[in-house]
């Protein structure tokens, strides 16, 4: 179980296709499996332990992935948005390293000590040429080897990296995907980052299904609309910030005009009900998938597939109706929990700790061993239920719930109420000290564009659909809410502007 | 016989047929391919083997082969002429369950 079995394949099963293209240049699946064979000779050679790449998506993205399986060293896909402090913290935890970066960034890296570092351009040329002469050699087979570190995005502390191994990655493709099951024309786009999760699962998924894959090295809505018309991009994975994006900019046409696009998915962070609504008026042909997983989960482990949108937006049943906010059901091949603190399962519609298990559930960081129970489940921090007919759904971060006066309480159960208030868009709840209390509710809420709501009326609309402890104490309004990049609303950063201001 | 464990690699010693074990039962198997057993990848064949005439309908690239109780799962990694089966009895191919496209 190595992720170079799957490349392997791809170039022995259709070797011809295009298998990844930014701009003009596109790289074929067998020029993919002699570029990776003729820069894993490289790393080999060097004697380095990783190979890291601080850059946004291009051609050497794929080469360097599959080189550092080729050589048997783990992958390290770096935030090329960190400072250059929070960096050098990183790097130093994977020495020696050798760095695959663009240009500008050459000469601040190579001051680092047990860094070697090559420029994209020089990377990729080298191992282009090379492949296309000189013997690869074989590769490990061993399926415990790593095969990547991600460092997390630490919204609640310093970023950690979580250990995914050859054997957890194949083991999500073959459990979710079916090998060449694309069809030749099918294509595509992917707009998150290397150091994504996600980003790291499309190259694996769309190799093995041998799905060319457009990269978007860096996203705007209106870039990623046209390039989806240009590339007839026909599958599309973006976190919700990005579709509240190209929903904004598409507001006023009159369609999407993307017919080739068959299939949207999302993931990442929490979809605004009004975003996926609205996504799915523009996009009526469109199949939309809801993707929940973690890195330490190796991607995907639960969706919300199209019957599902599709069923749930038609329904005014509020109980379906609210489905469209979960995220559907576990993989055949991954099993799912709701605990409470002593670690006893819940009944439907309780609300725990999701706990899951499977084969692709890594559950390790580096230096930290292993966070899986004797029996294989792993915590996942998220909270979380399951309804009455298995449908998952994700209350936030179990170290993000509010101790008010000893009684628990889940933010995002009180986001959701206040989400349904026809002036609000965006809304974070959050605990703040309290004297009294130990911790008290607040909220920080976004007002749809011509709309304005009042405190008191905020409140009482709580008031009315949850119990009054969980009526945010306090609200501001805000212009906006602090997320990072890739989706994820910062807590922490509302939570101490909330204290200091 | 072996006990086989997911993520076994193992090859045809009478044709091409490679293959990955991606789920077995806890006991001894001898998985065959074109009617002989399968070496341990990279190995040689033993000398004088033939395929059977009965084994010989071919593997194909990617697709899963189980056999009838369905708790052992090999996908061919590469083709080849002969068949897999397990004591005597062929494996079958697996009907493939899409799921939907998540990234």
């Amino acid at each position: 179980m190595n992720l170079m079995m799957l490349l392997e394949m791809a170039s022995d099963g259709f070797g011809d296709r295009v298998a990844f293209c930014n701009g003009d240049d596109r790289l074929s699946y067998s020029e993919l499996f002699r570029a990776a064979g003729a820069a894993a000779n490289g790393v080999a050679s060097s004697g380095t332990a990783h190979l890291a790449m601080l850059d946004v998506s291009s051609l050497a993205l794929p080469v360097g992935l599959f080189a550092a399986a080729w050589a048997g060293v783990p992958f390290v896909p770096l935030n090329y948005r960190l400072t250059g402090s929070e960096l050098e913290s990183l790097v130093e935890q994977i020495v020696p390293s050798r760095v695959i970066t663009e240009t500008e960034r050459l000469a601040s890296l190579s001051e680092l000590a047990g860094t070697q570092v090559v420029g994209r351009e020089e990377f990729l040329a080298a191992a282009r040429h090379e492949g296309a002469s000189s013997q690869p050699s074989e590769w490990s087979m061993d399926p415990d080897e790593i095969a990547i570190l991600l460092f997390t995005s630490g919204t609640t502390g310093p970023p950690k990296a979580a250990v995914i191994r050859h054997k957890h990655l194949v083991s999500y493709i073959l459990g979710s995907v079916e090998f060449m099951s694309a069809d030749e024309s099918d294509a595509a786009l992917v707009c998150v980052p290397p150091y994504h999760i996600a980003g790291m699962a499309a190259i694996a998924s769309s190799v093995y299904s041998g799905r060319r894959v457009v990269q978007l090295p860096n996203f705007t809505a209106e870039s990623w609309l046209e390039l989806a018309r240009r590339e007839c991009v026909t599958n599309a994975f973006v976190v919700p910030t990005m579709l509240a994006r190209i929903v904004e900019v598409l507001e006023g046409r009159q369609s999407a005009d993307l017919p080739h696009l068959r299939s949207l998915s999302y993931g990442g962070g929490k979809m605004p009900q009004s975003v996926i609504e609205r996504a799915m008026d523009l996009f009526p042909e469109t199949d939309f998938a809801n993707a929940y997983g973690l890195t330490e989960t190796s991607s995907t482990i639960a969706i919300l597939g199209p019957d599902d949108h599709r069923a749930a937006l038609a329904s005014d049943d509020p109980v379906v109706r609210r489905r469209l906010v979960s995220v559907g059901k576990p993989l055949p091949s991954v099993e799912v929990e709701i605990r409470d603190e002593e670690g006893n399962a819940l009944a439907a519609n309780e609300r725990g700790e999701i706990h899951v298990r499977g084969e692709q559930v890594s559950g390790e960081y580096l230096g930290k061993g292993s966070q899986l129970a004797d029996d294989g489940w792993f915590p996942t921090r998220d909270g979380g239920s399951v309804d009455a007919e298995g449908y998952l759904f994700i209350e936030g971060r179990i170290d993000d719930i509010i101790v008010r006066g000893g009684e628990n309480m889940s933010p995002g159960e009180i986001e959701e109420v206040l989400l349904e208030h026809p002036a609000l868009c965006d809304v974070a709840v959050v605990g703040v000290p309290d004297e009294q209390w130990g911790e008290a509710v607040a909220a920080v809420v976004v007002c749809k564009d011509g709309h304005q709501a009042a405190v008191p009326e905020l409140q009482q609309w709580v008031k009315e659909r949850l119990r009054s402890s969980r009526t945010p104490e306090r609200i501001e309004f805000w212009q906006e809410l602090p997320y990072n990049e890739t989706g994820k609303l910062l807590r922490r950063k509302v939570r101490a502007q909330l204290v200091s201001g | 016989m072996a006990i086989l464990k997911a993520g076994t690699r193992l090859r045809s010693a009478v044709c091409s047929t490679e293959v990955m074990v991606v789920a077995a039962p806890k006991e001894d198997i001898e998985l065959t391919c074109g009617g002989v057993p399968a070496i341990e990848l990279g190995s040689e064949p033993p000398a004088g083997v033939e395929i059977s005439a009965d084994a010989q309908n071919g593997t194909q690239i990617g697709k899963r082969y189980v056999n009838e109780s369905g708790d052992l799962e090999i996908l061919c990694t590469k083709p080849g002429e002969g068949s897999l089966g397990v004591a005597g009895a062929l494996l079958s191919v697996k009907g493939a369950k899409p799921l939907p496209s998540s990234d």
